[in-house]
């Protein structure tokens, strides 16, 4: 496949007239500056516009005075959703001392195709979209995104920024690099390829609760 | 796929009798068109947003060499492997090699347009191994042997009741009794059947939609998670993309994502937008053991500097589909190749050539809505034309045609003789209508009237009417 590389990007280089295969100062620049676009504008506060989203795209929310009140939410939508006690969630800081109830089968690992409800801890969120940003890492395994038919995730309201650009922003602060996986994720699972009619579940989950922490 | 695209007309003609058909047609025009343009309406900065978009596009092919090199060497720094492929056999034999040496039996796919270019199922199949579609959509034609007849909505073409019995006739088991009448019941029929697929899959292959040359990410956009579960449950991960996908950054790409899923589907932003980046990590839990980016050209680096440059803009949003007259007539299949509608009569003809596309550039009235409503400004109509002028600059347009355009280039040049001709013609048509106005019918004109009058000429011929005016004041 060497041939065909240098094939293509000599036919490139030919078409667009550039001499040297050294990255052009605009390149460099470009690569550089990440320059911003338009970024749309929008007057509610972050978490109003947050949250007014989130419920737009079907996904529905708990608001949490501190993380004592983590059961009594996971506790209450098992209830409402008429779930048994078995959940699978992450193994992340934030859910790592939670006292969950004894006679609650909990499990902090990975999924796997037969779990019922998952529950993970969100990066960030974008206020714009309605969007909970989760990268994929020990602490936040990806496949808790995207199997269980439930899926909770954590929220704390701190970790609200308005723009995807300013998500980027955050990721490369705290973490320098992209994980395998960024998972932007805006609302439950869906479908519109029988007869354009939208139905919730297709593959992942049918639905998305979030658990927003204050403070 | 074997193209027949040069069969259009037959096709059309096949399509536009298909009452199923019109009946799934007429379903999906106008929820698309609404969606759409509700989207755009609720987003004041879509104009100014459009704009960058077309600029990031042509900043990033202006240096499409540069960008691939570095997206290439950020993959691989981040353990990752960049195949590069000139040609469909190329892209399908790095696939097989890949699949052969993960020991590979079953793989699941996620929706994927180069995929279909290349035809890679077709490969995999040959070669003995079984690919599942897991886009709903993409499920469906697989198992009714069909290609897409949509960019993004690849099953539009089905009823409920079609999409019904393809499921109760490959389901189907003794015992197996689940009722498959309502969009929920065959929603939760293919996410049971496709769930244990996932799990057993041994390779994942996905599309990119964009690819950052910034961290060497692929993304890719959907709203079903298929996509994310077929690229994080098999060891191994195979994206596939097409080499006029890279854009410079992150920031870059967040642009072109609030352009594209407003096009689409007039969501502001899909359920699932995820951006992979290399295999897992050593203390990661989950995800792919091996990573690799299948890069095809398939053409697209002799579009660079083109006449089809701008093609290279297209972020296969739908909308020019969507919008056009003919493809909402006819739908996707009459196009008789991968890609239809306006985008697909432009590319068609350069991917399986002039000679078997050349009825597609034709089937237009070159209104130019796909223009207006395309987010890169693409200019459609024009590049249309440029096919059609090639056609017959190599001698492919048909001879009635080349007969007809030869009988009007010869009154052209003799204004006198037009002149003569065009009279002559308004008074003979005046005449032969009887002073009703219009025709019924009409020797050489029967597929006009056949649905329609034609109306009898008014009043002389424009030039005549010119003359009138001017001496008039």
């Amino acid at each position: 496949m060497v041939d065909a590389r240098a094939a293509i990007l000599g036919r490139l280089a030919k078409a667009l007239r550039h001499d040297t295969a050294a990255d052009a100062p605009a390149v460099v620049q470009r690569l550089n500056e990440k320059a911003r676009g338009p970024q749309p504008q929008w007057p509610e506060s972050m978490r109003e516009r947050f949250l007014a989203k989130l419920a737009k795209v079907s996904a529905t929310h708990a608001e949490l005075g501190s993380r004592a009140e983590i059961v009594q939410a996971v506790g209450a939508y098992l209830a409402a959703q008429n779930l048994p006690n078995h959940l699978t969630a992450a193994p992340h800081s934030l859910l790592n001392e939670v006292a969950w109830p004894n006679d609650w089968r909990l499990e902090q690992r990975r999924a796997r195709g037969e779990d019922r409800l998952g529950l993970a801890v969100a990066f960030c969120a974008i206020a714009e979209t309605g969007s909970l940003m989760l990268l994929a890492g020990p602490d936040s395994p990806t496949t808790l995104n995207f199997l269980p038919d439930d899926f909770l995730c954590l929220l704390p309201e701190s970790r609200i920024v308005p723009r995807m650009e300013d998500a980027w922003a955050l990721l490369r602060q705290e973490r320098g690099a992209m994980p395998r996986a960024a998972n932007i994720v805006t609302g439950p699972s869906r479908t519109a390829d029988v007869e354009q009619t939208i139905q919730l579940g297709a593959h992942g989950p049918r639905r998305l609760h979030v658990l927003l922490l204050r403070g | 796929m074997k193209p027949s695209s040069h069969a259009f007309a037959e096709n059309a003609r096949r399509a536009l009798h298909d009452a199923t058909l019109q009946q799934a047609l007429a379903k999906a025009g106008v929820g698309f068109v609404d969606k759409r343009r509700g989207a755009i309406a609720g987003l004041p900065e879509f104009e100014a947003l459009r704009e960058a978009g077309r600029a990031i596009k042509d900043h990033s092919l202006a240096n499409l060499d540069h960008y691939l090199a570095r997206f290439e060497q950020q993959v691989t720094a981040g353990g990752g492997q960049v195949h590069w492929a000139e040609t469909p056999a190329q892209a399908c034999a790095a696939v097989l090699d890949i699949c052969q040496q993960a020991g590979a039996r079953m793989i699941a796919k996620g929706k994927s347009m180069v995929g279909e270019e290349i035809a890679v199922n077709d490969a995999l199949e040959a070669a003995g191994y079984e690919v599942v579609e897991t886009d709903l959509g993409e499920y469906i034609i697989q198992i009714a042997h069909e290609p897409p007849s949509h960019i993004i909505a690849p099953a539009v073409h089905k009823t409920r009741g079609q999409i019904a019995a393809l499921f109760e006739a490959l389901h189907h088991r003794p015992g197996l009794t689940r009722p498959l009448e309502t969009v929920p019941q065959i929603v939760d029929e293919a996410r049971q059947i496709l769930r244990d697929k996932f799990l057993a899959a041994d390779v994942g292959i996905t599309g990119a939609n964009f690819l950052i040359a910034e961290t060497g990410s692929t993304v890719i956009v959907t709203n079903e998670g298929n996509g994310d579960l077929s690229a994080t449950l098999p060891r191994v991960h195979i994206v596939l993309a097409s080499i006029e996908k890279a854009v410079p950054t992150l920031e870059d790409a967040s642009v072109l994502l609030r352009l594209l899923a407003r096009s689409a589907t007039g969501q502001e932003i899909t359920s699932y937008t995820t951006f992979f980046t290399g295999p897992r990590r050593a203390d990661d839990l989950d995800g792919p053991e091996e990573f690799h980016v299948v890069l095809v050209d398939n053409g697209r680096s002799q579009m660079l500097g083109g006449a089809y440059h701008e093609m290279l803009r297209c972020i296969r949003c739908g909308a020019c589909l969507n919008h056009c007259p003919v493809y909402g007539a006819v739908g996707g299949h009459a196009y008789g190749w991968v890609y239809p509608g306006p985008m697909g009569a432009v590319l068609t003809p350069l991917m399986v050539g002039l000679k078997e596309g050349r009825p597609l550039p034709n089937a237009s009235t070159l209104c130019g809505r796909c223009e207006a409503v395309c987010p890169m400004s693409i200019p459609l109509p024009k590049m249309l034309r440029e096919h059609r002028r090639r056609e017959f600059v190599q001698g492919l347009t048909p001879p009635r045609g080349r007969w007809a355009l030869a009988a009007w280039a010869y009154g052209a040049r003799r204004p006198w003789l037009y002149r003569k001709l065009g009279r002559w013609m308004v008074a003979m048509l005046k005449l032969m209508s009887g002073g009703r106005g219009r025709f019924r019918s009409l020797p050489f004109a029967g597929a006009w009237t056949a649905a329609r009058d034609l109306p009898a000429p008014q009043g002389g011929t424009f030039m005549d009417q010119w003359q009138r005016r001017k001496h008039h004041g």
